[in-house]
């Protein structure tokens, strides 16, 4: 077995992956957020509960994320811009894939670290011009990884986060999103 | 005889395999070209000769209709009536269909739709631009061939398999056989699932060997977008995640090539072959398009080159599971005296290959006959 220590327990991912062949059902999750207008631009998101293996599940504790825009675009920056979650969450994914892919491939990790930047043309949320897109136009992950292994073992680390990544396939790959009235 | 070779192929298709590699038990190919790669007419006769020189007793024409258990043995149906018996080996292949995703009907109708089953040449299409899906073996040799016939060609590229058709002098298939990675046994393999469905290499065979990977594409203007996920109204949407499926291509080569050289210096073999070499990484498109619209009259024609599945409609056994596989150890299927022969990594990676069904048989037949024999 192996003998490098990068906190993940492999061992229970690998159990988990060979019981939910067998138990679809119990893979289905549903991950939840609310949110309250403060004033402003202003929001505060909470997340806590969840629904996974068959039934409600909770975070340890409630976690609470302010976002506001900055103050160039006049508003208090009381937390980040809403599409700089979406690097967050990218940047937390990949960086849990590479974590357990390295565990999983015996690899002793000293250092990740990972500078996002996605590249965002504010025209088109403003409507200066319709054919500009709202959203990011590109987005550049670098990664920094001082570890037990070869160049090369380090670049297929990375790729094969990407390949097991919930954020990478949800930002790379069209998802259908409902937004109703309650 | 050789029923899917004749109907279910393009008219330029080649076997992936070279000549001297396309062997069966009491038959080689004795040609002027034992490097050359065999035509479908080629393949068809080397089948029919197999047939004679086996003197297995083929019943031509003949369709089964069903397979089904009954006291003592099986009861197959077939268009020339019915066939009992103690032990049945199925050797119906993998690519029985054309495997095409759901979202093909939300394709507008002003666009042609044609599988690799409808396809025979470039000659049968309406003129303007091909959407390719897939890069597998026939994604890439039909682009190519599109792109030929002078058609704006787009390649929607997923996971795939880059392999060069040549390394250091000799074809990749050679090494894939002489450093022993083709021998690899199924119950060696660490995720058996992975290793069954991986689609096929990048490979063509043609008299000039080329090699057609992404970049040889790229360079005759064929245009290459991310792995087709969706439409919405009438535009296809295609994944972002392009730089990376060229990632993992690259560096799984790259692995494989390390694997060649490694055997060839630890068995002395580096003198009869020629020198290391590496490729070019496949070259990232400076911007790729993350969607098209489907009716814009850009595409006239899409081509699903998205892989192939088996069809066991046929088989009233319970031996199939919920994505329509067969259920098997290495060919020894969980019903008394039924069994499986040529699907993907059967017993071993070489088991779809024609070279490779020998030794699957050897060992499935034997334990047939230690079935039969204990069943007196």
């Amino acid at each position: 077995m192996t003998t490098v220590a990068n906190g993940v327990n492999v061992q229970a991912l690998l159990d988990a992956r060979e019981v939910l062949k067998g138990a679809p059902e119990a893979a289905q999750f549903v991950w939840r957020a609310t949110s309250r207008w403060q004033n402003g631009v202003h929001s505060t998101t909470t997340v806590k509960e969840f629904f996974g293996l068959g039934q409600e599940q909770s975070h340890k504790s409630e976690a609470v994320f302010d976002a506001d825009h900055p103050e160039v675009f006049a508003a208090e920056d009381n937390g980040i811009t809403p599409i700089e979650y979406l690097l967050v969450g990218l940047a937390s994914c990949l960086t849990a894939g590479v974590a357990s892919v390295a565990q999983n491939r015996g690899i002793q990790l000293r250092s990740v670290e990972a500078t996002l930047e996605g590249k965002h043309d504010i025209r088109g949320i403003l409507g200066v011009d319709g054919d500009v897109r709202n959203g990011f136009n590109d987005i550049k992950v670098t990664f920094n990884i001082d570890a037990d292994a070869s160049k090369q073992d380090i670049e297929a680390l990375v790729a094969q986060s990407q390949k097991r990544s919930a954020v990478f396939d949800a930002l790379t790959n069209p998802t259908d999103v409902t937004v109703e009235v309650a | 005889m050789a029923n899917s070779w004749r109907r279910e192929r393009w008219d330029s298709f080649r076997l992936l395999t070279p000549n001297w590699q396309s062997r069966l038990p009491g038959l080689r190919y004795e040609g002027p070209d034992p490097d050359g790669y065999m035509t479908v007419g080629e393949v068809v006769e080397f089948i029919e000769r197999f047939a004679k020189v086996s003197r297995a007793p083929v019943r031509t024409g003949t369709d089964v209709t069903s397979l089904r258990r009954v006291d003592g043995g099986y009861q197959v149906t077939t268009s020339d009536g019915e066939i009992r018996c103690r032990a049945v080996v199925i050797a119906s292949g993998a690519c029985n269909r054309p495997t095409v995703p759901r979202f093909n009907d939300a394709v507008p109708a002003s666009v042609e739709q044609l599988t690799p089953f409808d396809y025979r040449g470039p000659a049968q299409l309406p003129d303007g631009g091909v959407l390719v899906v897939g890069a597998s073996a026939t994604g890439v040799q039909l682009a190519a061939e599109l792109r030929r016939s002078g058609r704006p060609v787009t390649l929607s590229v997923g996971e795939h398999v880059r392999v060069p058709r040549t390394y250091r002098g000799r074809d990749v298939l050679w090494w894939m056989n002489a450093s022993g990675v083709w021998d690899q046994r199924f119950d060696e393999i660490d995720d058996l699932a992975r290793a069954r469905r991986l689609p096929s290499p990048q490979l063509v065979g043609t008299p000039e060997r080329m090699t057609l990977d992404l970049n040889a594409l790229a360079s005759t203007g064929v245009e290459l977008v991310g792995r087709w996920a969706a439409v919405r109204d009438g535009r296809a949407l295609f994944s972002g995640g392009l730089r990376n499926v060229f990632s993992l291509a690259d560096l799984k080569m790259e692995r494989l090539l390390d694997t060649f050289d490694a055997w060839a210096r630890t068995h002395g073999r580096d003198a009869e072959v020629g020198s290391p070499e590496r490729f070019a990484p496949t070259r990232v498109p400076e911007s790729t398009r993350l969607q098209l619209d489907l009716r814009s009259g850009e595409i006239r024609t899409i081509v699903w080159a998205t892989g192939f599945r088996p069809d066991y409609g046929w088989l009233d056994v319970p031996v199939v599971d919920a994505k329509g596989l067969l259920r098997h150890e290495g060919g020894v299927l969980d019903s008394p005296g039924l069994y499986a022969l040529g699907l993907p990594v059967l017993r071993r990676r070489k088991s779809t290959f024609i070279h490779g069904i020998e030794a699957d048989a050897r060992e499935v037949v034997d334990h047939l006959a230690r079935y039969l024999a204990l069943r007196g």
